[in-house]
């Protein structure tokens, strides 16, 4: 139990500590970097807690495809090298001081959710009839993914699908003074627009036109 | 000295996370990425959260619902990036101060 504790300190203080880097830090890309140390701590935790196949899922599609998103589009706008500085003009910095009121109240908001969570009588009764230890993590998220939550499975996929089709849709972007082939063009293509012959007579030549 | 690790503790640490993406959201003034960066913070605040009621109330479909979370932070991910790009590709610049073409 006492390991628990420990790794839990240590993993939970690397989250908040990269959390902060990652709004404080001044390069961009840096900031990407932290916000990838804190997926891999905050996946760390699940894995601890009993949750397994979420902490491997959070690696893959956090640390593996959308961390890696937000690098290439870091490096890509080249935003990493342009002037860093805080606050421009004075009038945004009069927003500050009410972001950081708002934040605050926020906080002790949440803290005191939890504290009545804590206090409460029991209402939860937790039933242990869909969840024996010898089944593992995986296993029991399959069992309820595929059967009570099948359609909210597949309009799932389907939103990856539109924001698939909406990315490529935003960014596509149609260039003038690229050549392409045209298969339809090359194949309907007939000998008389192709072929022409001429009585050539001697000494005068062919004039080609276009 | 050392009390048993609760449900408490992985509450507290998913709203200091979720405080933090807010006053990240609220502070940034250099580019609309880091934005984005602070909302996917929010994002995995909510997953600590239902992660652990799940745990500890023993019930299956809060880690179902944090699938799902994670299906759409990626889907919002993408597409806000994509926005982020062609915004760049026409005016030049990402910087939060000189957005403002809607004058807000």
């Amino acid at each position: 139990m006492i390991a628990h504790t420990i790794f839990f300190y240590i993993f939970s203080i690397i989250a908040v500590i990269s959390a902060i880097m990652v709004t404080v830090s001044k390069n961009t890309v840096h900031s990407v970097f932290f916000l990838i140390l804190d997926f891999i701590s905050i996946s760390c935790l699940f894995i601890m807690i009993g949750a397994e196949f979420l902490g491997m899922i959070m690696l893959i599609v956090y640390v593996g495809a959308v961390a890696v998103l937000f690098l290439f589009v870091v490096m890509m706008l080249n935003v990493a090298q342009q002037k860093n500085q805080w606050f421009i003009s004075e009038e945004s910095s009069r927003h500050i001081p009410i972001g950081l009121i708002i934040s605050t109240i926020i906080f002790f908001e949440l803290i005191i959710v939890i504290g009545g969570w804590k206090y409460k009588p029991d209402l939860f009764i937790s039933n242990n009839s869909n969840f024996t230890n010898e089944v593992s993590n995986t296993h029991s998220l399959g069992q309820v993914l595929y059967t009570d939550y099948i359609h909210v499975f597949q309009i799932s996929g389907m939103i990856l699908l539109i924001a698939m089709i909406g990315a490529i849709v935003l960014t596509f972007r149609q260039r003038d003074g690229v050549k392409k082939q045209s298969y339809i063009k090359q194949i309907s293509r007939e000998r008389s627009e192709g072929v022409e012959v001429l009585e050539v007579e001697s000494n005068q030549g062919v004039k080609i036109d276009n | 000295m050392i009390t048993e690790i609760g449900l408490g503790h992985y509450l507290t640490l998913g709203a200091v996370i979720f405080t933090i993406g807010i006053i990240g959201i609220f502070l940034n003034r250099k580019n609309i990425i880091v934005i984005l960066m602070s909302i996917e913070l929010i994002l995995l605040a909510v997953n600590i959260n239902l992660v652990s009621f799940s745990i500890y109330l023993d019930d299956i479909s809060g880690q179902v619902f944090t699938l799902f979370i994670l299906t759409v932070a990626a889907a919002e991910a993408a597409i806000g990036l994509a926005i982020i790009v062609v915004y760049y590709r026409n005016s030049g610049t990402i910087r939060v101060e000189e957005i403002d073409k809607l004058k807000g």
